[in-house]
């Protein structure tokens, strides 16, 4: 399979007057795959990821977007990208249905509201208000509306952070689908567990710095091969293998 | 993938906007309250108090000759609360003191004219204004009587006596509808713009196509519609309930829809401005009350500002509510058109430019 560069980013340096929050980075994601930002809080995802998504300026560098450049063409840019925000609030006292309406006219394209919602297996809740879903809900529908403009590229930051293990694995596979779909995904997440089952791909970003781009698995071999060794014998399951195993794996919708 | 064959329609990201603020509002008791419930009860209340809203309280001296026309009609009138029950010391004092308005003392003259009306006022007092007009009015009307063979002077006066059936409701109804537009204007918008961007909701926003001024727009549009209709519906029930005086009918309520959307344009700048200066939801209403308590006090809302001392009606000349209710009570009740209350609109257009050139500087975004 030839790899084809969908985001390309060169030399990206982001200040904030002596502040350098990113720190020269440059990686690229490629056409179809899960990408996932890895690296401690502030080490500067997020403020990479809203660069790309034109959200934020930066100081210098150069990053193409679908063959759009950020600096010059951050409208084209927009309308091919779905972006979910790590702690974004919803336009209040509407619901989920008439949010999609709203997003809808933002992009300017016609979705139903039951055709979105359905892509995340909401319609139950289409007359609900945002603020009455439940963790992992509030997160699909945030996707839903990422998907509203069919877009090429979506970007996810920390989508199952304080979700319990069925709805995280929900999520998973609802990114998953999604990537089937044909859309590329990029995610941020501390989750490592969550990168290695999802992502084709990672970068670990530290201090504003790429330190390593490579697929999970091959991080993984070079660590071994390189003489590494867990202090503590690795059993063939998990606690939250336990705990899926007790609970069940069907959603939970409390 | 992709269908952005389709050119990209601002208008059509603005309406969203305007279609989901509006649907907002209508469903948040705050702005419900503050536009209609709020005008309301202070127009019932207003308008039941002493029948008329304002009352007069006027003494009546010992000796006052009480059998006499002019004494009659004044005992009728439900501005004015005739006192007979206190001392002339007590009277006296009291005058001093402002509790009563004015003291009448009426005597029958053997000679013409017939009667001497004696009235003193109070400086500890403005209410005695009314007492003398309505006086004025009864001698015109009783006097003109007299002249039956004089039959012109007896149709002017009753074109006077038509100009001087002012309701209170006259005067509280456009105070009212100004207010209700200048708090709903400032502590709506302050208030949306300030939620919207702490929730991050104009940051998820800007990761659509839409642009800035559709944000801006669609909120304006759907606020304007909003307090349109809370005007159309205090007027109307003003009007059939109150009988609020609305000299051309339907094109006066037009005239006041259109200085209550400059009003509400002009207010929304202080809620821009605030929404920007503003760091967290608590410290909105302080901000906003120092925008509309002044007004609320000084802009002839409840009280007609000629009562004022002048130091304080300079201050009150400056408001930008003084002058909207100055322009809504011309054309509600004096059937002035637009062109007419020109000098109102040339000081709201001004506070337009400075409100707006501040609201530019300070409003953020995120």
């Amino acid at each position: 399979m030839v790899k084809k560069p969908i985001i390309t980013v060169k030399n990206l340096v982001k200040k904030y007057g002596d502040f350098t929050a990113v720190n020269d980075i440059s990686f690229e994601v490629y056409e179809g795959e899960i990408f996932g930002l890895l690296g401690p809080n502030g080490a500067g995802k997020t403020t990479t990821l809203e660069i790309i998504e034109t959200l934020r300026d930066k100081t210098s560098g150069e990053i193409s977007v679908d063959g759009f450049s950020i600096g010059k063409d951050a409208d084209d840019i927009k309308k091919r990208i779905g972006v979910q925000l790590q702690a974004a609030g919803y336009y209040p006292n509407l619901n989920l249905s008439e949010l999609i309406v709203l997003f809808s006219g933002l992009y300017g394209i016609n979705k139903t509201p039951m055709e979105m919602l359905g892509k995340v297996a909401l319609t139950e809740k289409a007359k609900a208000k945002y603020k009455d879903l439940s963790g992992g809900q509030k997160q699909r529908f945030s996707i839903a509306t990422t998907l509203i403009n069919d877009p090429r590229i979506i970007f996810l930051d920390e989508p199952t952070t304080g979700l319990d293990p069925q709805a995280r694995r929900n999520l998973w596979d609802l990114i998953r689908e999604i990537r089937n779909n044909g859309t590329t995904v990029v995610i941020t997440t501390h989750y490592m567990d969550e990168a290695e089952v999802l992502c084709d791909r990672v970068a670990f970003i530290d201090g504003g710095k790429v330190i390593g781009i490579d697929t999970p698995d091959n991080f993984i071999d070079k660590l071994v091969a390189g003489g590494f060794e867990r202090p503590k014998q690795v059993k063939l399951a998990n606690l939250e293998d336990v705990f899926i195993n007790l609970t069940g794996k069907e959603w939970r919708e409390e | 993938m992709t269908n952005n064959q389709k050119p990209y329609s601002n208008t059509r990201a603005t309406l969203a906007i305007a279609k989901a603020s509006f649907r907002s509002i209508l469903r948040s008791p705050s702005a419900v309250v503050f536009s209609l419930v709020f005008p309301l009860i202070f127009i019932v209340v207003f308008a039941n108090i002493g029948g008329s809203g304002v009352t007069v309280d006027v003494g009546v001296a010992k000796g006052c000759d009480t059998t006499n026309m002019v004494y009659q009609v004044l005992k009728k009138n439900q501005m004015l609360n005739l006192i007979k029950d206190q001392s002339t010391e007590e009277m006296n004092k009291n005058l001093s003191k402002g509790s009563i308005d004015a003291i009448l003392d009426i005597k029958k003259n053997n000679a013409m004219p017939p009667f001497t009306i004696d009235v003193q006022y109070t400086k500890a007092s403005s209410k005695g204004g009314i007492l003398k007009s309505t006086l004025n009015n009864i001698l015109y009307q009783a006097n003109a009587a007299i002249n039956k063979n004089q039959p012109q002077l007896a149709e002017v006066k009753e074109a006077t006596i038509q100009g001087r059936e002012y309701r209170y409701i006259d005067f509280i109804l456009p105070g009212m509808l100004g207010f209700s537009l200048l708090s709903s204007g400032v502590f709506g918008t302050a208030f949306v713009f300030l939620s919207l961007r702490l929730t991050l909701v104009i940051k998820r926003f800007f990761a659509t196509p839409v642009k800035r001024y559709s944000i801006v727009l669609g909120e304006a549009l759907a606020r304007i519609v909003f307090a349109l209709l809370g005007a159309l519906f205090i007027i109307a029930i003003g009007h059939y309930v109150f009988h609020f005086t609305l000299i051309h009918g339907l094109a006066t309520v037009v005239d006041m829809l259109i200085l209550s959307a400059i009003g509400l344009i002009i207010f929304m700048g202080f809620g821009f401005i605030i929404s920007g200066v503003a760091k967290n939801e608590s410290s909105v209403p302080p901000f906003s009350n120092i925008i509309t308590l002044p007004q609320f006090l000084l802009s002839g809302t409840f009280f007609s500002t000629a009562a004022f001392p002048s130091w304080l009606q300079h201050i009150s000349r400056v408001l930008p509510l003084t002058h909207l209710n100055e322009a809504m009570r011309k054309v509600a009740f004096e059937g002035a058109s637009l062109g007419d209350v020109s000098h109102q609109l040339l000081i709201l257009g001004i506070w337009f430019i400075g409100v707006y050139v501040v609201a530019v500087k300070t409003f953020k975004w995120e």
